[in-house]
């Protein structure tokens, strides 16, 4: 029996073009907008975060203590209930609080203080004693932030994305189960309410490949862009 | 002719300087006075601890006293910040211990970096990086990177950086320490013939008895936050008077017969 004849197939079939495909093209717009922006406004805050420091380029006690404490609230809020608590907020970005896009605001500002967090340990790693030689070279602090603390944490902010990318995924899944779309939405509408089994595997499967993918790519970037020590 | 009185390069006025507050405070420097003349290499040494880091690190103001002036060219510097201070700053080179040098820069871009600082233009920059690598014969490493170098080579990028922007003063905060004997003797080498051909004023910070000899034409002795001594290096040597140039003498001597 030709296999496209084969009825366990083209049920199969349909559900990967009706169902899997359009949910994973929802998950990786929620992921990639939600990195996009997290990065972009978290990124900043973790170098604002860091030069602040009392023995750091830009000694700030005031900006440095009120940065420290939007990321560490940020960070102790369960998605779950951010997502919840900021419905006024999403509304007032997106229009809506359901669908794939309004998804993006919550996870957005969810990722920012994780983003923060990471670029913050990623800075601390440079050597203090390369901040000082460019100092001693009377470069402004600007210049110190993007000629030297990033490019020479380069490397550790790769993996940082990656890592905030990872968990979006798993967190835009989340989203999904409250109107937010894409593949957790599906496994929660299909897999869980309507006992569909192999929607639900297929769900999960999917949801690992992306995960491994995103992984294995950050890590193979920062590698290659990690010159500290010999290869 | 007139004869002109030749001015310090260089000056320190009862340089103060604290760390720490309460019962943690550390007072390092405690009173420091020097003249650096133009053109000269100017020694400072002192056991681990004297002050002799904070004491260079105080020329260029990356540590600031809390009492007393730092002249650079008879000018006052010490209350300068801003666009004043990375003027000053920009005018003396440094270089260290453990190189600093930017590891996810090539030895190029490394050179290149202060001059990117004070805004270069790209051609100049990759002229000026072939002049500097050549100078300190690293031409062949150009796209390497600092793990990819030895401690010399290191070193030799960082005088290479430190020269990039034509400074009057270079400060070196024991530039040779991390290094093997013989490639102390090579960099060693090439600081006095950047000095004798550039004319460059050198400062530089040691517990090595045996690089001032070698290396300065006058010295200073430290001891926990004092400067004890003053003089030419031979006469120092021969003639030590405080107690602390006769202890590193003598250990120096203990070492070399060791
Ligand atoms: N940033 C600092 N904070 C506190 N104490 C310091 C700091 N830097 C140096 N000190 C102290 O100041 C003294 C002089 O240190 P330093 O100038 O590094 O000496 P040296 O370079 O001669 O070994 C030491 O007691 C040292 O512990
Ligand atoms: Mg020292």
């Amino acid at each position: 029996m030709p296999l496209l004849e084969n009825e366990a197939f083209i049920v199969f079939w349909n559900q990967m073009t009706m169902r899997i495909w359009p949910a994973t093209l929802e998950t990786l717009y929620m992921v990639f907008a939600s990195s996009l922006f997290g990065n972009l406004l978290g990124v900043p805050l973790g170098v604002l975060v860091v030069v602040t420091r009392r023995d750091h380029i830009m000694p700030n006690a005031v900006i440095n203590s009120i940065a420290s404490t939007v990321v560490n609230i940020g960070r102790s809020i369960p998605f779950i209930i951010l997502m919840v608590a900021i419905i006024p907020f999403t509304r007032w970005i997106a229009g809506t609080s359901i669908g794939t896009t309004a998804a993006i605001v919550p996870l957005t500002v969810g990722a920012i203080p994780y983003v923060a967090r990471l670029v913050e340990s990623a800075l601390l790693e440079v050597d203090r004693g390369v901040i000082e030689a460019a100092l001693s070279m009377g470069a402004t602090p600007w210049q110190v932030i993007y000629k030297v603390l990033l490019p020479e944490s380069l490397p550790a902010l790769v993996l940082a994305v990656t890592i905030t990318t990872v968990s979006l995924v798993s967190y835009s899944a989340m989203a999904g189960t409250v109107g937010g779309g894409g593949l957790g939405n599906l496994a929660i509408v299909y897999g869980y309410q309507r006992f569909q089994g192999d929607i639900m595997l297929y769900t999960v499967v999917i949801l690992v490949i992306l995960v491994q993918l995103f992984q294995s790519v950050g890590s193979w970037i920062a590698r290659r862009l990690d010159h500290r020590h010999t290869s | 002719m007139i004869d002109v009185p030749v001015q310090p390069i260089l000056s320190l006025r009862d340089v103060h300087k604290t760390y720490g507050k309460g019962p943690n405070q550390v007072q390092a420097l405690k009173g420091v006075s020097l003249d650096v003349m133009p053109g000269e290499i100017f020694g400072i040494i002192g056991l681990s601890g004297a002050g002799k880091s904070t004491l260079i690190r105080c020329i260029n103001l990356l540590e600031r006293p809390e009492q007393g002036t730092v002249l650079i060219d008879g000018i006052d510097v010490t209350g300068f910040s801003g666009r004043r201070l990375r003027s000053v700053r920009r005018s003396i080179g440094m270089i260290f211990q453990h190189f600093n040098l930017l590891a996810n820069r090539t030895a190029a871009g490394n050179i290149s970096f202060p001059m990117e600082i004070v805004g270069k233009p790209k051609k100049e920059r990759a002229r000026r990086v072939a002049e500097l690598l050549e100078f300190v014969g690293l031409s062949h490493k150009a796209d390497r990177y600092p793990a990819e170098l030895s401690g010399g080579e290191k070193q030799r990028v960082g005088i290479a950086r430190a020269l990039a922007t034509e400074p009057r003063i270079l400060l070196c905060d024991e530039a040779t320490s991390a290094l093997d004997p013989e490639t102390t003797v090579s960099i060693l080498n090439l600081l006095r013939s950047i000095n004798r051909s550039l004319g460059l004023t050198i400062v530089m910070v040691t517990h090595q008895m045996h690089v001032v000899r070698s290396t300065c034409h006058r010295v200073a002795v430290l001891d926990q936050g004092h400067v004890v001594e003053v003089g030419p290096v031979d006469e120092v040597f021969a003639n030590p008077q405080a107690t602390m140039t006769r202890r590193l003498l003598k250990e120096a001597t203990a070492i070399a017969t060791a």
